[in-house]
C-alpha cells in the first residue's frame, strides 16, 4: 500500500436525521489511489457517510480531514468549490441533466470551474473515448441505455481529474455485464490517475473491485483490514 | 463441517446426555444425515480426552449413551475460536455457514460479526478472482465469474440470515 | 343497471382526484384553487352589470329629477332643494327638505322628515363627520344629526349623503322643485359607440387571460398524473379509458374549483361593503350575477377543463411502462397558427372608420375579432418560443446553457407558462392605446385658469340677480383661504323686446370684477365699455353702439319681469376682452354697478368667481362651506384645466384594477407551475449541487428559463397589442399614435409579475437543492 498518510480521514462522525441516528461515531480513512468499498445493510448509514466525506452534508459532530483541511470548518461555497475541483461523483441514476447532450453533461464540471465551452468539451470527449462512449457525444441522456448513461457519468466524474471519486451504488441500476464494465472502467481510470475511490455498494461482486472494505452497521464503521 | 464443534456448541447451553445431543443435532442440522450413536460416542471421547468436555454424571445402567456431558472453559473458548474463524471461501459452504449461524444464535453470539468476518474472507478471494478476470482470457473470465457468483450467493444468504436474526432466534430457542 | 365503461372510467378519475393520497389531494387542491380564483373573478365580472343596475335603481328611487310636481303647496307636496357638496375628493349627496303637508313623500331610507336644523346622514357621512378629519365638513353641515339614512336610500354602502330639514326653502326663491313623489325615468344617455367598444374590450381583455389561466390551472400536476395513468395502463386500462380517467380527474378538480370559486365569490361579496375602490362602493346584496350567466360559468368551466385535458393529452402516448411524448413532435408550423389572428383582423377590418360617423359597432364582431387576435397569441407563442430557442447559442455561462437546453427540450411548457401574461398584456396595451387615442375627444381642454378662480359659484336664476350676487360675494370673500370673491352678473341687451333677432351680452360688476373679463386702462363706477375681440362678436357689433337706446333684462319676455329700457352711454369706451376665469372671452357690453340698468328682476344669471389662497390648507373646503352657508342652492363648480368624461374615467380605472388582478392571478399560477417543475427535478438538482454546482448558477439558470419565454411572450404581446391598438384606433377614427408609456408600463407590470414569481420561487428552489434530495430514492 501507499506508505503516505491518508488523503481523506474522518473520525467520530455523528449525524442525526430527525430521530434516526444515521452516523454514530463513524471513522474512515482512505489513501491516494486506494479503492475502499463501504458496505453494510441498507439504512446503516452508508450514503450518509459518503455525503459527509464528500462535504455534501455537514456532520453534527466529528472531524473530516482532507489533505490537512478540515471540511466541517469550511463554508458552503468552499465545500462546493472543493467538490467541483477535487472530488468526482457517480450516483445510481438521475444525475445527468436530461436537456444537455452527453458531451455537455461530461463537460459540465469543467464549465462550472470556469473553463471555456470549447476546451471543456474537447477534454470531455477525450474522457468519453476512454470509457468508450464518445459515439454518444451529441445524444441526450434520454436516448442512451442505462449502462451507456452510467459510463457517461463515469466520464463526467473523472473529467476534472479528481483526487477522490465518490461512487454511490454506481451499478445499482445496471445488469451484471454493464455493472462489470462500469466498475472496470471506473477502477482502471481511478488507478491510472491515482485517484482514491469511495465506493458505496451492497454487492460483493462490485466490492470485489476494491482494495479493502469497511462495514457500516448502526452508524458505526468496522474497518475489516484491521479487524483481522 | 466439524461435528465436534457443533456438539460442543450444543453443550454450551447446558449439560446433556449423549442421546439428547444426537437428537438436538439431528433436529437442527442433520435433516438428511442423522448422526450415528457411534459418531457421537467417538467424538465425545475425543473431546473428553482433549479436556473440552467433562462428564457431568452417569445414569444408572451405564453405557456411553447414558453419560451426561458438560462443556469446559476450554471448550467454550474452542467454540468461540471456531465461530470467529472464517471458512475458506469455496462453493457449497452453506451447511457449515448455516451451522455456524445457528450456533452463534444458540450461544448468544453475534451473527453480524460472523457475517462481517466471513464477508471479508470472501472478498479477499473475490478480489483475487476479479483481478484474474481482468487480465485473463474469456475462459478465465467465465471460470472466475462462476466462482464469483457462487461466493456472492453465500454472502447474500449470510446477509439475509443476519437480517432475519430475530425470526431465527425465536425459532431456534423455541 | 351498472354504469357503462365510459361512466366507470370517469368515476374512477373522480375517485383518483379525491382519494389519490396526499399527492392526489395536493393536485386537486391546486387545480381547485386555481379554477376557483378564475371562477370567482368570472362571477364578480358577471355580477358587475347587475350591481350597477341596482345602484341606478336606488338612485332613481330617490331622484326628484322627473318626479311628479305640484304647482301649489298641498297635503302631499315636498320642497326639495339640491345641496350637493364635495369634501376633498368625495362627492356628498345632499338634499334640503321641507314637507308642506302630512302626506309629503318621504325619501327612501328615511323614517321621518328631519326638522328644521336637523339632518339625517348616511353611516359613512356620520363616521366622517365624527372623525377629526371631518371637522371641516362639520362646520359646513352643522345641522343636528338626528337619524341615519337606511341602506335603501343609498346607492352604495360608502356613499356620503344627507337630508337636512330646512324651512328657508320657502324663501329661497320660487325655483325649488315641489314634488309629490320621486322618480328618474329619464332615458339614460345612451353610451356612445366608442365607449361601448371600450367597455366590451375591457371585458374581453380581462376575461381572456382568466380563461387562459383556468386552462393552465387544470394542467397543474400533469406530469405526475401521466405517471399514474401509465401505472393504470400496466394493469390493463386501454388508451381510451385512460384518457377518460384523466378527463374525470380534471372534471373533479374543476367542480371542486367551482365550489371554491363560489366560496371565494361569496367572501368577496361579503367584504364588498368594506371596500371603497375608486370612490365606488357596492352593497353585497347588489353583487348578484345573472342566473343564466352563473349557470353558464358552472357548465363552461368543467367542460373547458375536460377539453383542455384531452387536448393536452393529444401529443402524449401513455404506455404501460411510462409516458412517451410522441417521439419528436412535428415541428410547429406557423401557417395555421397565423389563422386566428388573421381571422381576427379580418373581422375588425370592415369596421375601420365607423366610429367617426357615430355609427354602431357590431358587438359580436368586435368581441370575435379581439378574442381571435388574443387567441392568436396563445397559438403563435409556442411556435415563436420554439423557433427562437432552437436558434439560441449555448455558449456563455453554464446557467445560460442549462436554461437554453431546457427550453429547447420543452419549449411548449415554457410557452404555456407565459401565455396568460402575454394575453393580458396585449389586451391591456391595446386598450391603453385606444384610451390614449380617444382621450382627446373625451378630455376637454376647458381653457379655465384655476389660479385666477378655483371655484365658480353659479347663483341660480330666479334670485334677484345683481344685489344678491354682490351680497353673496361679500359673504364668501370673508371666508378663510379666499383671496377674492368676484361677482359678475350677466343679462341680455337687445334693440327690441319679445322676439329679438340678435342680442348682445351685458356683464355687470365692480371695476375689479370687470377686470376679470377685459383689459381696462382705467375704470370708475359709472363707466361702461364695449368689448373687442370676444369669442362671439356678431350680436355685439350690431347692437352695442354707444348712445343707442336698448332693452336690457328679460328681452325675450318673461312672466316675472319686463325688459328695462337702457341707453348705452355715449362715452362708452372700446376695450379689449381677456379670457374670464372660465377661459371664455366675453363679447358685448360691460357696465360698472353704477351704470347698470336698474330693476332687472330675476332675469340675470350671476356667478361668483372665488380665488383661493394656495398657502391656506383646505382653503377650498372653507370656500365650499362659505358658499353653502351663503345659499345652499348655489352649486360651486371647480374650475380645472381639463375635464374628463366621468364615465371614461371609471372605465379606465376599471381596466387598471382588472388588469392588475388578472396579472397577479396569473402570477400565482406561474408560481405553482414553476414549483411543480422544480419538484420534478429535485433529484437532479441535488445531484448537481453534490458535484459542486453553485446554487447561484442553478438559480440564475431558473431565472433565464423564465426570462427568455417571458421576453418573447411580452415581445409578441407588444406586437399584437400595438397592432390591435392601431386597428381599434382606426375603427374609432382617432389619430394613430403608439402610446409608448402605456406599452412600457403594461409590459413592465407583466415583467414585474414574472420577476416576483422568480423571486418567490427561489426559497423553495434553494430548499430543493439541499443534499437531502439525494437520500430519497
Amino acid at each position: 500500500m501507499n506508505p503516505a498518510g491518508p488523503l481523506l480521514a474522518a473520525r467520530g462522525l455523528h449525524k442525526t436525521y430527525g430521530h434516526t441516528k444515521a452516523l454514530d461515531g463513524a471513522e474512515f480513512s482512505i489513501r491516494p489511489g486506494e479503492v475502499v468499498a463501504v458496505m453494510g445493510p441498507s439504512g446503516s448509514g452508508k450514503s450518509t457517510l459518503l455525503h459527509c466525506l464528500a462535504g455534501i452534508v455537514t456532520p453534527d459532530a466529528g472531524s473530516i480531514d482532507y489533505q490537512g483541511r478540515e471540511l466541517s470548518a469550511m463554508n458552503d461555497a468552499e465545500r462546493s468549490a472543493l467538490r467541483r475541483g477535487e472530488f468526482g461523483f457517480i450516483f445510481q441514476f438521475g444525475q445527468l441533466v436530461p436537456e444537455l447532450t452527453c458531451v455537455e453533461n461530461v463537460a459540465l464540471p469543467l464549465r462550472l470551474n470556469g473553463a471555456r465551452r470549447r476546451d471543456a468539451e474537447r477534454t470531455a470527449l477525450e474522457w468519453m473515448e476512454r470509457v468508450e462512449v464518445d459515439d454518444l457525444a451529441s445524444k441526450r441522456p434520454g436516448e442512451v441505455s442505462g449502462g451507456q448513461g452510467q459510463r457517461v457519468a463515469v466520464a463526467r466524474s473523472l473529467v476534472t481529474g479528481p483526487r477522490v471519486l465518490f461512487a454511490d451504488e454506481p451499478t445499482g441500476a445496471l445488469d451484471s455485464l454493464n455493472g462489470e464494465r462500469v466498475m472496470q472502467l471506473l477502477t482502471d481510470a481511478a488507478r491510472s490517475t491515482d485517484a482514491a475511490v469511495v465506493l458505496v455498494t451492497h454487492e460483493a461482486r462490485v466490492a470485489a473491485y476494491s482494495d479493502r472494505e469497511i462495514v457500516v452497521r448502526d452508524g458505526r464503521c468496522r474497518d475489516m483490514e484491521h479487524a483481522l | 463441517m466439524s461435528i465436534g464443534h457443533t456438539l460442543l456448541g450444543l453443550l454450551e447451553s447446558g449439560p446433556r446426555h449423549g442421546y439428547d445431543l444426537k437428537r438436538a443435532f439431528d433436529e437442527k442440522f442433520g435433516h438428511d444425515r442423522p448422526l450415528h450413536y457411534g459418531q457421537v460416542y467417538s467424538t465425545m471421547s475425543r473431546l473428553l480426552k482433549n479436556g473440552l468436555v467433562e462428564v457431568d454424571g452417569i445414569e444408572a445402567g451405564g453405557g456411553p449413551e447414558r453419560k451426561r456431558y458438560a462443556i469446559t472453559e476450554a471448550g467454550v473458548t474452542d467454540v468461540a475460536r471456531w465461530l470467529a474463524t472464517p471458512e475458506k471461501p469455496e462453493p457449497y459452504l452453506q451447511s457449515t455457514l448455516f451451522t455456524k449461524v445457528v450456533l452463534a444464535l444458540l450461544t448468544g453470539r453475534s451473527a453480524a460479526e460472523l457475517l462481517d468476518t466471513q464477508r471479508s474472507e470472501h472478498l479477499r478471494m473475490m478480489r483475487v478472482l476479479t483481478e484474474r478476470k481482468r487480465h485473463g482470457d474469456l475462459a478465465d473470465q467465465l471460470i472466475c465469474d462462476h466462482a464469483l457468483f457462487h461466493l456472492e450467493a453465500d454472502l447474500r444468504w449470510l446477509e439475509l440470515a443476519a437480517a432475519r436474526l430475530d425470526t431465527l432466534a425465536r425459532e431456534v430457542t423455541a | 343497471m351498472s354504469p357503462g365503461p365510459r361512466t366507470r372510467d370517469l368515476l374512477m378519475g373522480v375517485r383518483f382526484a379525491l382519494s389519490g393520497g396526499r399527492e392526489g389531494w395536493t393536485r386537486t387542491l391546486l387545480t381547485g384553487v386555481g379554477v376557483g380564483l378564475g371562477v370567482a373573478l368570472l362571477l364578480v365580472t358577471t355580477a358587475i352589470p347587475s350591481a350597477l343596475a341596482a345602484r341606478d335603481a336606488r338612485a332613481s328611487a330617490r331622484s326628484e329629477h322627473t318626479a311628479p310636481t305640484a304647482e301649489q303647496p298641498g297635503r302631499d307636496t315636498l320642497l326639495i332643494g339640491e345641496a350637493d357638496t364635495r369634501f376633498r375628493a368625495d362627492e356628498v349627496h345632499g338634499r334640503l327638505l321641507k314637507p308642506e303637508g302630512p302626506d309629503a313623500p318621504l325619501p327612501p331610507g328615511l323614517e321621518s322628515f328631519p326638522a328644521d336644523g336637523e339632518m339625517a346622514v348616511s353611516p359613512s357621512l356620520d363616521a366622517l363627520l365624527k372623525s377629526e378629519d371631518g371637522a371641516l365638513l362639520r362646520e359646513r353641515l352643522d345641522q343636528r344629526i338626528t337619524a341615519v339614512i337606511g341602506d335603501e336610500g343609498l346607492i352604495g354602502p360608502g356613499e356620503l349623503a344627507y337630508y337636512a330639514g330646512d324651512d328657508r326653502l320657502r324663501q329661497l326663491g320660487g325655483k325649488v322643485p315641489r314634488v309629490t313623489g320621486f322618480d328618474n325615468s329619464a332615458e339614460p344617455e345612451p353610451l356612445d359607440p366608442v365607449l361601448t367598444l371600450l367597455i366590451l374590450l375591457v371585458f374581453v381583455a380581462l376575461l381572456m387571460p382568466v380563461a387562459v389561466f383556468i386552462a393552465t390551472a387544470v394542467r397543474f400536476g400533469g406530469e405526475r398524473r401521466d405517471r399514474r395513468l401509465a401505472a393504470l395502463r400496466l394493469v390493463g386500462a386501454d388508451a381510451r379509458s385512460v384518457r377518460r380517467i384523466a378527463a374525470g380527474e380534471a372534471m373533479a378538480g374543476s367542480v371542486f374549483g367551482l365550489v371554491l370559486g363560489a366560496g371565494f365569490f361569496l367572501a368577496v361579496r361579503q367584504s364588498a361593503a368594506g371596500v371603497n375602490l375608486f370612490r365606488l362602493s357596492v352593497f353585497p346584496g347588489d353583487l348578484d350575477p345573472a342566473p343564466w350567466l352563473a349557470v353558464l360559468v358552472a357548465l363552461a368551466v368543467p367542460a373547458a377543463a375536460v377539453a383542455v385535458t384531452l387536448f393536452a393529452l393529444r401529443g402524449v402516448v401513455i404506455e404501460p411502462l411510462g409516458v412517451v411524448r410522441t417521439a419528436r413532435p412535428a415541428r410547429r408550423r406557423v401557417v395555421w397558427r397565423l389563422l386566428p389572428p388573421l381571422a381576427g383582423v379580418a373581422l375588425l377590418y370592415p369596421m375601420i372608420g365607423q366610429g367617426d360617423e357615430g355609427g354602431e359597432f357590431s358587438q359580436w364582431q368586435v368581441i370575435g375579432g379581439v378574442v381571435l387576435l388574443l387567441i392568436g397569441i396563445t397559438a403563435l407563442l409556442p411556435w415563436l418560443v420554439e423557433a427562437v430557442v432552437s436558434r439560441l447559442g449555448t455558449g456563455g455561462s453554464v446557467a445560460w446553457q442549462l436554461a437554453v437546453r431546457r427550453l429547447q427540450m420543452s419549449s411548449g411548457a415554457a410557452a404555456r407558462l407565459v401565455n396568460g401574461i402575454a394575453v393580458a398584456v396585449a389586451g391591456a396595451i391595446a386598450l391603453q392605446m385606444l384610451f390614449a387615442g380617444v382621450e382627446g375627444s373625451y378630455t376637454r381642454n376647458t381653457g379655465a385658469d384655476p389660479t385666477r378662480a378655483a371655484i365658480m359659484a353659479m347663483i341660480p336664476s330666479g334670485s334677484d340677480a345683481a344685489g344678491r350676487t354682490e351680497a353673496v360675494a361679500r359673504q364668501i370673500d370673508q371666508a378663510e383661504g379666499v383671496t377674492r370673491a368676484t361677482a359678475l352678473t350677466g343679462t341680455e341687451l337687445a334693440t327690441t323686446t319679445g322676439d329679438p333677432q340678435r342680442t348682445a351680452m351685458l356683464t355687470i360688476g365692480s371695476c375689479a370684477a370687470l377686470r376679470e373679463v377685459a383689459v381696462l386702462p382705467s375704470c370708475k363706477d359709472g363707466d361702461t365699455f364695449v368689448l373687442d375681440g370676444g369669442d362671439d362678436p356678431a350680436g355685439a357689433e350690431e347692437i352695442a353702439k354707444p348712445g343707442r337706446k336698448l332693452y336690457a333684462g328679460a328681452v325675450y319676455g318673461d312672466d316675472t319681469a319686463e325688459a328695462v329700457r337702457w341707453m348705452l352711454p355715449a362715452d362708452t369706451r372700446r376695450v379689449a376682452a381677456r379670457p374670464d376665469p372660465n377661459g371664455e372671452k366675453r363679447s358685448g357690453v360691460l357696465a360698472t354697478n353704477g351704470a347698470a340698468p336698474r330693476n332687472l328682476g330675476s332675469s340675470g344669471h350671476a356667478s361668483v368667481y372665488i380665488q383661493l389662497d394656495p398657502s391656506v390648507p383646505d382653503a377650498v373646503e372653507h370656500a365650499r362651506t362659505a358658499v353653502l352657508k351663503a345659499d345652499p342652492a348655489i352649486t360651486p363648480f371647480h374650475l380645472q384645466d381639463t375635464e374628463q368624461s366621468g364615465r371614461f374615467v371609471s372605465i379606465r380605472t376599471g381596466l387598471l384594477l382588472g388588469a392588475s388582478c388578472v396579472l397577479l392571478l396569473i402570477g400565482a399560477s406561474l408560481l405553482v407551475s414553476q414549483l411543480e417543475q422544480l419538484r420534478e427535478r429535485k433529484k437532479l438538482l441535488s445531484a448537481l449541487v453534490a458535484f459542486g454546482t453553485r446554487r447561484s448558477t442553478l438559480s440564475v439558470s431558473v431565472l433565464w428559463q423564465t426570462a427568455v419565454p417571458i421576453a418573447l411572450g411580452l415581445g409578441l404581446a407588444m406586437a399584437v397589442g400595438v397592432g390591435l391598438g392601431v386597428v381599434l384606433l382606426k375603427m374609432v377614427a382617432a389619430p394613430v399614435a403608439v402610446d409608448w408609456t402605456a406599452v412600457a408600463s403594461m409590459t413592465g407590470v407583466g415583467a414585474g409579475v414574472v420577476l416576483l414569481v422568480a423571486v418567490l420561487s427561489l426559497p423553495p428552489l434553494l430548499r430543493l437543492m439541499r443534499p437531502e434530495g439525494l437520500r430519497t430514492e
